[in-house]
């Protein structure tokens, strides 16, 4: 008996690697998800099962493209993943295709893998005008608000230790809490994706009293990501975004995403299109975060 | 799925491994959990107590508002309120640490379950222990001290032992006003490290080795300070 189980997990194993196929499982079972963030710069929701934002949009295309090669209509279904369970979300075939935002790094390539680069996120520092911070110099023996369970902290500690300067971290539990820090006062700055810096900035009471100061901390490619060893499929969608940047409509998505008013609330984020992404779109690749750090 | 336990013995980019901040981040636990237990035990004893005063009528009602208050509002939601609210009202607050902040908002809101259990405790005795006191001509003070607190110190260790456990893995929420504690280092650790199985499985140990260890040291506690005979008679016979 404990054999013929052992035999049924085995082969209950081997039917999860065998759906690495993502094309031909999209096509027997007529259903493709799509993981989306809740609150992120590139994928949140309008509420009521709704998902929107740049990331969804070009995945929305790339299920377009998927449609036409399976050859019929896709029922498309919504995950809402987190940054804790979306990686083994899409190993196990719950999700086909992850809209978030990702960071595409060499500990992740390992488990999953990535199409080209479609946005890189800037690590800026947020304060306030009245601080007059404008240099990362200026934070020495500050309070330096980040989010607990961010690259940015990781990233603040390798830069105190190369620099020798101490910042005193205040973490906050999530982005709004963190950016509660700067406005209450116990943070004198913000340390964050930009994306996020602008997008909170956007939401605040005020946001003429905050400015997104300094230097480019870090540059992370940011990534939709799918199943590991899935050539057919990783194919597919890498050729949807090099035809849409061909098309000049990634530009034109950036416009409506980052510089025109977004549901829900109609505010603009207001973040310009930098050089970085620029860049990775004139040389589509899937380049790890670490080949961005040599540089 | 692989493992692959080595990610403890790695860089953190700071120049110690993660185990060693795992330790370090342990320690956060323990004292948190520690210093809060005692504001907590303190404050919970004199609160329970005050509750029960014969003929105090406001002293009652101000211990009685004092559980309902923190008993009432959940618990982040009053980490919170230490930590942004009171500080928008009294500016100087924003000058008191985190740690101190928590140490307080955990023990207060401990203190409320506690006093409630010592309530319950000195309420469960017969009131001939009372009124026996009271004929032995001791002054209320003294009948509490000598014959009503002894004993229901003794009926409370169980739901006493479970609430210590509750406060040290309620010592997460000090994650939340940036004390780097287990509960934070594992939401870190597994977006660096991508390991995020094996770093919860290791704190999720943490956490279980201390609450069992605390558990062990009340059942100590228990066994040293039953009286033959009397309440805790722990299944050889009652009366």
């Amino acid at each position: 008996m404990k054999k013929q189980l052992l035999a049924v997990a085995i082969a209950a194993l081997a039917c999860v690697a065998a759906q690495a196929d993502t094309i031909a499982k999209v096509k027997s079972s007529g259903v493709v998800t799509m993981g989306v963030r809740d609150s992120s710069g590139l994928s949140f929701t309008l509420g009521d099962g709704k998902y929107a934002g740049f990331h969804v949009d070009v995945c929305q295309r790339i299920v377009a493209n998927l449609e036409k090669t399976v050859g019929k209509k896709l029922e498309v279904k919504y995950q809402s993943v987190t940054s804790q369970n979306r990686i083994p979300l899409v190993q196990n075939g719950t999700v086909d295709l992850e809209c978030g935002s990702t960071t595409n790094n060499m500990a992740r390539q390992k488990d999953v893998a990535f199409v080209v680069t479609t946005y890189v996120e800037e690590v800026r520092i947020a304060a306030k005008v009245a601080s007059g911070i404008t240099s990362i110099g200026q934070l020495k023996d500050k309070n330096v608000a980040t989010t607990t369970g961010t690259t940015s902290v990781q990233l603040l500690r390798k830069h105190e230790r190369a620099n020798g300067v101490d910042f005193k971290e205040v973490f906050g539990k999530d982005h709004a809490d963190s950016f509660l820090l700067l406005d209450s006062g116990r943070a004198d700055a913000f340390v964050m994706d930009a994306s996020i810096l602008a997008a909170n900035i956007a939401n605040a009471k005020n946001p003429s009293d905050y400015r997104i100061v300094g230097e480019v901390l870090a540059v992370e490619p940011i990534a939709i990501m799918i199943r590991k060893d899935d050539p057919a499929f990783k194919k597919l969608a890498d050729d949807t975004v090099r035809d849409m940047v061909k098309a000049g409509e990634m530009t034109k998505l950036w416009d409506k995403w980052f510089l025109q008013p977004i549901p829900p609330k109609n505010i603009k984020v207001g973040l310009a299109l930098g050089d970085a992404t620029k860049a990775a779109w004139a040389n589509l690749n899937d380049k790890p975060a670490e080949d961005y750090a040599k540089k | 799925m692989t493992w692959d336990w080595q990610v403890f013995l790695t860089d953190d980019g700071s120049g110690r491994t993660y185990l060693e901040w795992m330790m370090d981040a342990w320690r956060w636990t323990l004292a948190v959990a520690g210093s809060s237990w005692l504001v907590a035990m303190v404050v919970g004893a004199v609160v329970g107590t005050l509750r029960t005063l014969p003929a105090r009528p406001v002293v009652s009602a101000l211990a009685n508002a004092w559980v309902e208050l923190f008993r009432n509002i959940p618990l982040l939601v009053q980490i919170f309120l230490w930590y942004f609210v009171v500080p928008k009202i009294f500016p100087p607050f924003q000058q008191v640490p985190g740690f101190v902040l928590v140490v307080f908002g955990l023990g207060f809101f401990t203190s409320a379950r506690i006093a409630e259990q010592f309530r319950a405790g000195i309420q469960a005795l017969p009131k001939g222990q009372r009124y026996a006191a009271m004929a032995m001509g001791f002054t209320t003070a003294q009948s509490y001290r000598y014959v009503i607190l002894p004993m229901a110190f003794r009926i409370i260790l169980p739901p006493l032992t479970s609430e210590s456990m509750n406060l040290l893995k309620n010592s997460s929420v000090a994650f939340a006003v940036s004390i780097a504690e287990l509960t934070m280092f594992a939401m870190q650790v597994q977006e660096e490290t991508s390991r995020g199985i094996e770093v919860y499985l290791a704190v999720t140990g943490l956490y279980a080795l201390s609450a069992f260890v605390v558990n062990r040291v009340f059942a100590v506690i228990e066994r040293k300070m039953r009286v033959p005979g009397f309440i805790v008679s722990a299944g050889t016979g009652g009366h």
